[in-house]
């Protein structure tokens, strides 16, 4: 079982599918809303379309438009959609049916939702193609176990006995793959198909998917909002915006040369850097921390991190790091069992109810999700007046001074002073939030994956705005991140965790130049870059590495 | 030990436990009795000799601990003690009232779950299906109106309507119709079987005379429960049918049947059940109005009049066996839908 | 083992909306209501006024007696007399107000024991939590009519009694339900944010946690009005609820109940009366927990 060192030219056949002035429309707030607006696609016959853009472009929409699908709440209000020569659109509902699954397919974005709960793997997988009448039951169950053999399942004979809840996510996202892959459509559609597992999981389902989407020569649209997969996938690139085509070009053009401003600012989001810093004194340190919560495995083991005063600690790691942990022991949610933490010289109350309102002012913590960090019934002034008057006891028009002051260095208008949380953007959300922390003027700012859920470019400003910050007002901040880029991004000292236990930490630069423990090696090494041989690149090397390694033995 | 038999072990004992806990609920009821109870009963002018004769039958005068435990200890033998009623004249003991009474609840019960509950899945699940079709629209304000009558008005109107083939035609309301709008009236009331107003039932009347007077109360209870059933196992299914796997399924290419079949209903085997278990539980309170209504000797008619003379032991026992059945209905719900959980069946 | 991250969702950076008065929503909302919510609300609004301003609507006194018991619709009673001989009518309009009544205050002492343990439980959590959850359940397994029978046998059927033991028994549904509510607020983030700003319990349940939990709690009064009003009525129904002489919808259905069988549909003119209120009630709070949860018709 090799993987191919370099990917062969794609045969490029006869026209697959061609989209012709696509519209749709989407229904809320009681009204109908155009969400796609006029979207031409044409693919060939073995042909890989990226489809990009951020969250409203409208790209998954596209993607089950392409298979004359429309999800409740949608409709699909003009235009054409045409497979193999097949209009979709005015096919009957039979019709459409007896092409969905066996000749076009689709990859939906969460694999543990897809799955039926109550049936083996096995079953769903090949299901379609007892059900389109073109395999009999033993010939099927053989292709899929061949299938999950191609994905490189582990143990793929009986994995398929399985039940969905049984296995991980990366691999339940394959078997969903050779599920698609089962009836050998001529078309897949990817739907974000890697977008929620860990960065090191992606590498392999990425180069699984490439793998077989090659291997059977299948056309496949790969919808994805990140731009360094997508060079992987891709031949050709589509870039959208609010339902339109912003720009489209061949994968090494588009890179090198994009054209439009949307498309260069896309991709100017990775470029954002900072120059090195020299250390400081430390603020807070992290001393000899171990903590659990209450059953016998530790979540933080032995964990010592130092932040220096005025500076950015980056905090790096996967799901169950123990990165978060940590930021919950830092502000006393999670007491720890052992070591302690010195906030300014003197240690800190370990739990949070035996702190005085001046250490909970000094120390403040900024969440991932704005939507559930702001009460949807309190007002921009409530909500940044509160700390106000809570710590400084700031009242009526001084209070409201105060905080026409902290929106205009967050750089948002006066007069949104009285919006809900409902009433605003995410991008603003958060910096609403990060007004919040400043009102009450701390030293230490926490900030819990605060832009992990916010589209690039809101990314790249948010970020921007910190740096600002930090800056203006010497605030230090402990940014907990599993984005690489981000910690190239702003960070002065970078602490990597692995499974609650600090595997390597110091200077930006050290940290992040070779040589690397293991685990940082394999992590750093995991993030896609935006060049489209880095993923044929990675998987060699780390083929060479394995046939060392097994040579040396 | 497998997950399934270890949870459903478990369940056994919590509801084991809560029983226990309930009849010490049902006996503190007793132990809260205000001072002039015994007054209350043998009425103003009893001497305080009978007062306390009395007292030193229901054994007011035993620390209550020691009361639960002989009452318990009797209950779990099948003996509730004796009816206060008894001691006018004649012994009889709780257990022989309760006994034929219940029977004929179940009866009543088992009667109109036999047509409610298959109705009810049948309407819920055509909803379901067809959502926001006129059919379902339709279907929705019929049950929304339903649910919201007393049980009484139900029975009632259905009384009502029986009477009125005998009277329709006597009544101001029917001289004041036209004649052909009267008739026709006259022709549809008719055309409904004159079922009995009353179900006096006893041991004695043979099984097709017993369903035949039954009917009344059981259309009106049915009425009832088919309006709950329907709303909820729609909204039960509604939800399953939201799920992504039926997305996928629908992607995937097929059909409505095989997706209602094989991806749906495997799912909903445990929401239905809980439906069924809960509306079932509801019938028992229903039956005790409808059984007033027609005076049917039922045990829900029974406690009423047992709380309308203070009969105690009898209360209780009624209120022991309500409680247990209500338990054991929830408790079934429960097993089955760890029974049918796939993550439970087949652990990691 | 890797496991699904959660930082899979992205936020939209959709347009802001514009900003909407409460006023104006509250009109919006009332022009897209269908006819049933209209219906409902109108019936509601007509009982409360009945209720209300019975002493003056009432043609005659509650208690007062007539020398003709039965006697048929029209002249001087509209609708004739009961069985004691008093005005249906006028013993109809003060049944409104005092079935209505004891049935509002009902809800209401359900509503403050129930809410205030239930957000009590969700807050704190732990023992506390376990304790009022596991007494709420076993509670609960006795059906609530049975209940209700078997404390009015050993209290009597005072309405003081009525009031409370089913205001009591109540409680545990509403215990329940805004516990659950309460629970999805607590794990809100903001909430936590509150708690590491330090601020005090009361300020958090205050601020934080009530605005968040209104809505469903305001349909589910609607809801346990409806359930609290049809069982005393089925307790007066069974003479075993409000006494007599205190005109009662419930026990005029009972006091006038042989009527039916002559073809007198005057005994289904009170039990109507509760289910035109309870229908009106429902439909409106179905409308509203239509609109507040968020769930849009397909298309």
């Amino acid at each position: 079982m090799s993987i191919k060192a370099v990917s062969a030219p794609r045969e490029k056949g006869a026209p697959l599918l061609e989209i012709k002035n696509l519209r749709i429309e989407g229904f809320s707030d009681d009204k109908w809303h155009e969400i796609v607006r006029g979207i031409d696609i044409t693919l060939r016959r073995g042909e890989v379309l990226g489809l990009i853009g951020e969250s409203g472009a409208g790209k998954s929409t596209i993607g089950l438009a392409a298979m004359g699908y429309a999800k409740p709440g949608c409709r699909i209000s003009s235009g054409s959609v045409s497979f193999d020569g097949i209009d979709l659109l005015a096919a009957s509902e039979s019709r459409r049916r007896a092409l969905r699954g066996s000749r076009i397919a689709y990859v939906a974005q969460s694999a543990a939702a897809s799955f039926n709960p109550a049936h083996r793997i096995i079953e769903q997988t090949i299901e379609t193609q007892l059900a389109h009448n073109l395999d009999r039951r033993d010939k099927a169950e053989q292709g899929a176990v061949d299938l999950y053999r191609r994905l490189q399942l582990p143990n793929p004979e009986a994995i398929g006995r399985r039940y969905p809840h049984q296995v991980s996510g990366g691999q339940l996202q394959r078997a969903m793959t050779a599920m698609a892959m089962s009836c050998h459509p001529d078309l897949i559609i990817f739907d974000e198909p890697t977008t929620a597992l860990d960065v090191t999981t992606q590498v392999e389902v990425l180069a699984a998917i490439r793998n077989i989407v090659d291997q059977f020569q299948t056309a496949a649209i790969y919808i994805t909002h990140d731009l360094a997969v997508v060079a992987q996938m891709a031949d050709r690139i589509m870039v959208l915006r609010y339902g339109r085509l912003v720009e489209e070009a061949p994968t090494r053009i588009m890179l090198k040369t994009p054209q439009e401003d949307y498309t260069r600012s896309l991709w100017a989001v990775r470029k954002l850097g900072r120059p090195d810093r020299p250390s400081a004194e430390p603020v807070l340190v992290v001393d000899n921390v171990t903590a659990s919560y209450g059953s016998t495995i530790k979540v933080l083991e032995n964990v010592n991190v130092r932040v220096p005063r005025g500076r950015t600690v980056a905090v790096v790691g996967e799901s169950g790091s123990g990165k978060s942990t940590l930021a919950r022991a830092i502000v006393g949610l999670l007491p720890p069992i052992s070591g302690q933490i010195v906030f300014d010289g003197t240690p800190l109350p370990p739990a949070l109810k035996q702190r005085g309102k001046e250490t909970l002012r000094r120390i403040q913590l900024i969440y991932q999700m704005p939507d559930t960090a702001l009460n949807p019934r309190q007002t921009v002034r409530d909500v940044i007046g509160r700390p106000l008057e809570f710590y400084r006891g700031l009242n009526g028009r001084e209070c409201d001074r105060k905080v026409g002051e902290l929106l205009r260095l967050i750089e948002l208008d006066d007069h949104l002073i009285d919006r809900l949380p409902s009433e605003l953007s995410g991008g603003q959300k958060q910096r609403i939030c990060i007004a919040r922390a400043l009102a009450a003027d701390p030293e230490i700012i926490i900030c819990d994956e605060v832009t992990s859920a916010l589209d690039q470019i809101v990314q790249e400003e948010i970020l921007k705005l910190l740096m600002r910050l930090q800056q203006e007002m010497g605030v230090t901040y402990l940014f907990i991140t599993h984005d690489i880029a981000t910690v190239r991004a702003i960070a002065d000292e970078v602490v990597v965790m692995h499974r609650g236990k600090v595997v390597e930490q110091g200077p930006k630069a050290e940290v992040l130049s070779p040589p690397h423990p293991a685990y940082t090696d394999l992590l750093l090494s995991s993030v896609p870059e935006m060049d489209p041989d880095w993923l044929t690149g990675v998987l060699t090397r780390r083929a060479e590495k394995g046939g060392l390694k097994a040579a040396g033995n | 030990m497998h997950p399934v038999v270890r949870t459903v072990l478990q369940r056994l004992g919590l509801g084991l436990v809560t029983l226990f806990f309930v009849s010490i609920i049902i006996f503190s009821a007793v132990e809260m009795l205000p001072g002039d109870f015994a007054r209350a009963i043998l009425g103003q002018s009893a001497t305080p000799e009978t007062v306390a004769a009395f007292e030193r039958e229901i054994g007011l005068d035993r620390p209550p601990v020691t009361r639960y435990l002989e009452w318990i200890g009797q209950v779990a033998q099948g003996e509730f003690g004796q009816s206060f009623a008894s001691r006018v004249g004649y012994r009889r003991t709780v257990a022989e009232i309760i006994g034929p009474r219940f029977l004929n609840t179940l009866f009543l019960a088992m009667m109109t779950a036999i047509i409610a509950v298959p109705l009810a899945l049948a309407l819920g699940i055509a909803a379901a299906l067809y959502r926001n079709s006129w059919f379902d629209r339709a279907v929705n304000a019929v049950t929304l109106t339903t649910i919201s009558f007393p049980e009484f008005f139900i029975a009632y109107m259905l009384a009502y309507i029986i009477i009125s083939r005998d009277t329709f035609m006597g009544t101001q309301l029917a001289q004041s119709l036209p004649q052909w709008l009267a008739g026709s009236i006259d022709w549809i009331l008719h055309a409904i079987p004159k079922f009995p107003t009353l179900a006096n039932v006893n041991e004695q009347t043979p099984f097709g005379e017993r369903v035949w007077r039954c009917m009344l109360p059981a259309l009106t209870l049915t009425f009832v429960i088919v309006a709950y059933m329907m709303r909820m196992t729609r909204a039960a299914l509604v939800n399953l049918l939201a799920s992504p796997y039926i997305e996928m399924a629908q992607l995937k290419g097929l059909s409505a049947r095989t997706i209602m079949l094989r991806h749906a209903l495997p799912n909903a085997w445990a929401p239905i059940v809980t439906v069924i278990a809960f509306n079932l539980a509801y019938l028992i309170v229903g039956v005790v109005v409808v059984e007033a209504v027609f005076v049917y000797p039922g045990i829900g008619q029974l406690m009423v009049d047992a709380v309308r003379s203070r009969d105690i032991p009898v209360v209780q026992a009624c209120a022991l066996i309500f409680a247990a059945t209500y338990i054991l209905l929830n408790l079934t719900a429960d097993i089955i839908s760890i029974v049918t959980n796939p993550r439970l069946l087949h652990p990691r | 083992m890797t496991t699904v991250e959660d930082h899979q969702l992205r936020t939209e950076d959709a347009m802001p909306k514009a900003r909407r008065t409460r006023l104006s929503l509250i009109r919006r909302a009332l022009r897209s209501a269908p006819l049933s919510a209209w219906f409902g609300m109108i019936v509601i609004a007509a009982y409360v006024i009945v209720a209300i301003f019975a002493p003056w609507l009432a043609p005659y006194g509650e208690a007062q007696i007539f020398p003709e018991p039965y006697a048929p619709w029209g002249g001087q009673f509209v609708l004739g007399t009961d069985q004691l001989g008093r005005d249906m009518l006028t013993r109809l309009i003060y049944g409104a107000r005092n079935t209505i009544g004891i049935a509002l205050v009902t809800t209401l002492l359900s509503f403050a024991v129930g809410m205030s343990l239930g957000l009590l439980a969700a807050i704190y959590r732990g023992w506390i939590d376990q304790l009022l959850s596991r007494a709420v359940d076993v509670l609960m397994s006795i059906p609530l009519l049975i209940f209700a029978l078997m404390l009015l046998s050993t209290f009597g059927s005072s309405v003081f009694n009525l009031i409370v033991i089913i205001a009591i028994l109540d409680s545990t549904r509403v215990f329940r339900l805004s516990r659950a509510v309460a629970m999805n607020v607590v794990v809100m983030d903001f909430v936590e944010a509150a708690r590491l700003r330090g601020e005090r319990l009361g300020w958090i349940m205050r601020r934080e946690i009530l605005p968040n939990v209104m809505p469903p709690m305001i349909a589910e009064f609607g809801l346990r009005f409806c359930f609290v009003f049809l069982t005393i009525s089925a307790l007066s129904f069974l003479g075993v609820g409000i006494q007599p002489p205190t005109a009662d919808w419930g026990s005029m259905v009972r006091e006038n109940a042989t009527l039916i069988t002559y073809g007198d549909i005057t005994p289904l003119l009170p039990a109507a009366a509760i289910a035109l209120l309870t229908v009106a009630v429902n439909f409106v709070v179905d409308w509203f927990l239509h609109r507040t949860s968020g769930l849009k018709d397909e298309h």
